[in-house]
């Protein structure tokens, strides 16, 4: 045994991922000076700015960080489902605490700052689902077993989207997915969100686009395709014969054939012919299935039937269930409207502010765009910006080759864990991080729909840095303890 | 966690993290290094170029008296932002005694995007602009209650005298013509319009200096971009000194007041032109700021037309004063000598009578004394015929196509091509081609064209021209250009006539006699001798013309004048006495005859002629 296993938690502590998140910690505090820099600026220190506050948030954090590294680390996991009981009574009390800033109850003030509770709910519910999936009796092993975890991310994420109509903040309760899949779950299932984002995206995009001949919808037409060559393709996974699918394919093409023959004299519906296909082919997999007991293919039956119904409902759904400023949202990032000075404002601000950075930048402090406030929220959620002006293209990919990194990082600490439940907790880390990455760049860059989610270390904002300090720092603490944990 | 059964997930794991990043990688690629757009799009969005005006160049005159500077002018703009609820729009309104209507009207006009496209609620915009001092006193002391106002200063043009609004000419806002033809001019600049302010236009406006501003997203001015790097100081224009003596300017104007008529005043020995008037004119301040427009259709619409600088652009036969360039062709071409004699019969006289009652026969100094019209028209047919008609007329055309020649270098018929004068008629001179389709190339001979003789017919010449030609006459065989830059040394632009300086001394003689004891013996300077020749010209638009030229002293000619008078009668009554009081005026400083000045002064010719 080695003499550090027992010992100082400033041995077996990782400080690489420690220089990373200061690192970002640091170079984000210097953009925010740079994303509120006004011409009668005061110093990087000076509270009366933000990042003279953010200077004292990362003062913060680093406290906290020390204090949790010194906490034992058994006492995490005794306190985590109190704290789980604790944080739902808070998110719970929130809106009724708060008050309203642009429409979202998530504040609650404290004196002169204010905090925003669901920031640290990620982490406690990170730690309740590691306790919860981490026990020595649990395994995924079918449906059954996901209910609890998803309860403990359902219930916190509904409180925040609907009470606090804080959409984007809930929305980062998916990236347990990742978890749930490590862990076992079907792999499946990201497929199904991929599918089901890809057909929402279709049919909102090309939902209203006639066909060039027949009646009928480019959107709905493409989506009905698309699950004729999903039903075919496990058809014949399942069944192993080639010949089937040559069959197969070519019963289908002579059908379309066929419909586009009698589209001669007859408008012919497309849709609903693409649709009689798709329901024949359920029809033949679930009678196959029930006759080779292979039942697997019943899902994949029950799958494309709902994904029929959902096709059609996608534009219910994005007509009538989302808000009006989601909807136009989306629209302007699928191309659908061109609104520079509304809803498109922020991107296209931002689109400008980054490219003008060209290969090099600005240089710090020299952002046009920047210093004079184009782009607004540039501090918080598009801080990503002022990197792409004053850095340009090398500052940029610096910075995200270090998330990447740092996302590594993390996923190596959690594939190095004796204990099921830090393994688990280390990826719902590394998965979170990984969705603020994700949706907060891509939204910076023109990529993904505006989703207002603070980008990790970097963004200001007290709350947000030490919820994620929280989450670091404990799983930093928890690695620490791997040798331990071996006595 | 090593060997447990779904250990290769965290391959699909980090590759999902691999992908995003390279996905937003080549995301950033594109946008920083392929896309060129977003750097110009950055530049609008940041960068506001403000013009600086340069103040614009002072014009002299001769004696270094300021003629034309730049009065300060005001423009009130408003910050809507800043204005508030609360605003007094009704104290506002007494402030600039503007009515609530016109006010709402403006604010309307501000806000519509379509004609303000800058527009902003951020920056000021202009609410009124060319406002005079006292349209702004009372707001400028009340202005801490209206929040969000702001008055702002520019300049204009402004006169030290009423006079010379046709030599000076005027400043008004560009034309998309003037924008298209040089680019140093945007939308709502000021450029010289007419006379001096146009000619000079390059040297008065100086050069125009630019501030790159930054501008917030809210549209508000946050200082200098690169410290400054980008700005250029405005150059202010360089001042102007006109040969014009404003002193006999105004005089001329005075004596012209009534009339319609104009008077042109030059320096034989330098082309220098000392006075250039013609009336009905304006004040020149009445060309200035916010009420241009609406005066300047006023004066287009005057049936005197006014906005005719007639001293350069009206055209007059030139009457008897055009026998002092028939005698000096004559002369030089051979057709008489100085003592040549010819009868006059006085009013029986064929085929153009006499006016004049004097003895006969008269050599030329008499003549021209006498203004005998029977002795210049033999001199002209002598000169027409002396090589005979020859084969097709073609002997008799070809010594008129001569005759023709030594006329044009006395300036007439032509613009003057190397001047700063901008507005300028050619007058005319018939060419044999415009006889010889009028009356077939056989059918013209001298009896034909006998009106030229005595400066009558066909030829046209504008007032500055029958100048020069005094100027010409004083110097005893050429001219300067004439122009109104002092600085500018034209003594290179020197025009010489092929006639022998005898002949040039012989017609001097005669116009000193006219001045003595000819037409124009009613109007001597005490001490000084004069030389002139009167004229009245036949039009067919009512009265005769008064036409005058001259010079004084005649042993050193200083100035050269030129008078017309339209439908005034004679040339000695109305002309001459113009003429010899601007000689005196200029020579000695004064006008001592302060009658004949008081009878000329406000004699009214023309009921029309109104004073703008």
């Amino acid at each position: 045994m080695r003499a550090s296993r027992s010992g100082n938690i400033w041995q077996n502590v990782d400080w690489i991922t420690i220089g990373m998140f200061l690192a970002l910690a640091v170079f984000g505090w210097i953009n925010i000076y740079g994303a509120s820099y006004t011409f009668d600026q005061t110093s990087i220190f000076d509270f009366s700015n933000r990042a003279g506050k953010q200077f004292v948030w990362i003062l913060g954090s680093l406290a906290l960080g020390t204090i949790l590294l010194l906490i034992d680390y058994k006492t995490y996991d005794v306190l985590t489902y109190i704290a789980y009981g604790a944080m739902l009574l808070l998110l719970l009390a929130t809106p009724f605490l708060a008050h309203d800033i642009k429409g979202s109850m998530s504040w609650i003030s404290l004196g002169p700052v204010s905090l925003q509770p669901a920031e640290f709910a990620k982490c406690i519910v990170a730690l309740a689902i590691a306790k919860y999936m981490g026990r020595y009796d649990y395994k995924v092993r079918s449906w059954r077993d996901l209910i609890v975890p998803f309860a403990i991310i359902g219930v916190p994420a509904l409180i925040i989207m609907v009470l606090q109509k804080e959409t984007g903040s809930a929305l980062v309760f998916a990236s347990f997915l990742l978890v749930f899949y490590r862990q076992g779950m079907s792999g499946y299932v990201l497929w199904v969100g991929v599918a089901a984002v890809a057909l929402f995206i279709i049919s909102i995009r090309f939902g209203a686009v006639a066909l060039p001949l027949g009646t009928g919808s480019v959107g709905i037409l493409t989506c009905m395709l698309l699950l004729t060559v999903i039903e075919i393709f496990f058809i014949c996974k399942e069944h192993k014969m080639r010949w089937q699918a040559l069959i197969l394919i070519g019963s289908v093409i002579l059908v379309y054939g066929l419909a586009m023959l009698v589209n001669i004299w007859v408008a012919v519906p497309f849709n609903w012919v693409a649709m009689g296909v798709v329901l024949a082919l359920v029809v033949y997999s679930v009678v196959i299935s029930i006759y080779w007991r292979k039942y697997q293919l019943l899902i994949v039956a029950a799958f494309s039937v709902f994904c029929i119904g959902y096709t059609h409902a996608c534009d219910f759904v994005f007509q009538k269930v989302l808000q009006p400023h989601q909807r136009i949202r989306i629209e302007v990032l699928l191309g659908m409207k061109e609104d520079p000075s509304g809803a498109g404002y922020n991107v296209n601000q931002a689109r400008i502010a980054i490219g003008s950075g060209r290969f090099f930048g600005k240089g710090y402090l020299n952002g046009t765009q920047t210093k004079l406030q184009f782009v607004p929220e540039q501090d918080t959620d598009f801080i990503f910006c002022t990197v792409g002006e004053e850095w340009g293209f090398v500052g940029s990919i610096g910075v995200l080759l270090v998330y990447l990194l740092f996302i590594l990082r993390l996923i190596m600490i959690a594939e190095r864990q004796r204990n099921t439940a830090t393994c688990i907790y280390a990826y719902a880390v590394a998965g979170i991080f990984l969705f603020h990455l994700t949706i907060n760049v891509g939204m910076v860059l023109g990529l993904l729909p505006v989703i207002g989610i603070p980008l990790p270390f970097f963004s200001y904002g007290g709350s947000s840095l030490w919820g994620f300090t929280l989450l670091l720092f404990i799983l930093l603490r928890l690695d620490a303890a791997r040798m331990e944990q071996l006595n | 966690m090593i060997n447990d059964k779904f250990y290769r997930r965290r391959f699909v794991i980090s590759g999902i993290a691999i992908v995003v990043v390279t996905v937003y990688i080549i995301r950033l690629f594109y946008l920083q290094i392929i896309d060129q757009s977003t750097k110009d799009q950055a530049d609008n969005n940041a960068l506001v170029k403000q013009t600086i005006y340069p103040s614009r160049g002072l014009i002299y005159d001769r004696n270094g008296e300021l003629l034309v500077f730049n009065q300060p002018i005001y423009e009130i703009t408003m910050t809507m932002r800043e204005m508030g609820k609360e605003w007094d729009t009704t104290g506002f309104c007494k402030c600039l005694k503007i009515s609530r209507a016109e006010f709402d009207e403006r604010i309307a006009e501000i806000k519509d995007r379509k004609k303000n496209r800058g527009y902003s609620t951020w920056t000021p915009q202009i609410f009124m602009s060319q406002l005079k001092k006292e349209d702004i006193a009372t707001l400028q002391e009340s202005q801490f209650l209206y929040p969000g106002i702001q008055i702002q200063k520019r300049t204009l043009r402004d006169y030290t005298y009423k006079a010379a609004a046709h030599v000076l000419g005027s400043v008004g806002e560009v034309n998309q013509n003037d924008i298209d033809r040089d680019s140093y001019y945007a939308r709502g600049d000021y450029s010289g319009r007419d006379g001096l302010e146009r000619t000079y236009e390059r040297q008065l406006r100086g050069e125009k200096g630019v501030e790159v501003l930054m501008r917030d997203s809210r549209g508000r001015m946050q200082g200098s971009y690169q410290d400054g790097a980008l700005d250029k100081k405005a150059k202010a224009g360089t001042d102007l000194q006109t040969t014009i003596d404003i002193q006999l300017q105004l005089l001329a104007e005075e004596l012209l007041a009534g009339k319609i008529g104009s008077a042109v005043a030059i320096e034989p020995k330098t082309g220098e032109i000392l006075a250039l008037a013609s009336n009905p004119g304006w004040n020149p301040k009445v060309l200035v700021g916010k009420e241009r427009s609406k005066n300047y259709s006023m004066l287009l619409k005057d049936p005197t037309k006014p906005l005719m600088n007639r001293a350069t652009q009206a055209t007059y036969p030139p009457g008897s004063t055009f026998k002092t360039i028939q005698a000096l062709v004559c002369l030089e071409q051979g057709a008489i000598t100085e003592n040549t004699l010819y009868p006059c019969s006085g009013p029986q006289s064929t085929p153009i009578k006499c006016t004049h009652h004097h003895g006969s026969p008269v050599a030329l100094d008499k003549a021209i004394e006498q203004s005998c019209n029977p002795y210049f028209w033999c001199a002209f047919r002598d000169l027409m015929q002396k090589d005979g008609y020859g084969k097709d007329n073609e002997d008799f055309r070809k010594r008129y196509e001569l005759w023709r020649e030594a006329v044009l270098e006395f300036g007439l018929g032509q613009r003057f091509q190397d001047t700063d004068l901008s507005e300028q008629s050619s007058g005319s001179i018939p060419t044999t081609k415009q006889y010889d389709r009028a009356y077939g190339k056989t059918g013209w001979k001298a009896i034909t064209v006998r009106s030229l003789s005595i400066g009558q017919g066909e030829i046209l010449t504008t007032p500055l021209q029958l100048a020069n030609q005094a100027a010409l006459i004083a110097n005893e065989g050429y001219y300067i250009t004439p122009h109104l830059n002092k600085n500018d040394s034209m003594l290179t632009h020197r025009h010489d006539v092929h006639i022998q300086k005898r002949y040039f001394e012989a017609v001097k003689d005669g116009m000193h006699r006219v001045m003595k004891y000819g037409t124009g013996r009613w109007y001597p300077i005490e001490d000084i001798e004069q030389a002139g020749k009167t004229g009245t010209a036949q039009n067919p638009h009512g009265k005769d013309h008064a036409i005058f030229i001259g010079f004084a002293p005649v042993e050193d000619p200083q100035i050269a004048v030129a008078v017309v008078v339209e439908n005034a009668g004679f040339g000695a009554t109305w002309a001459c006495p113009v003429a010899s009081m601007m000689m005196e005026q200029y020579l000695t400083g004064s006008v001592k005859r302060k009658d004949l000045k008081k009878k000329i002064t406000t004699a009214v010719l023309n009921e029309s002629v109104k004073k703008w």
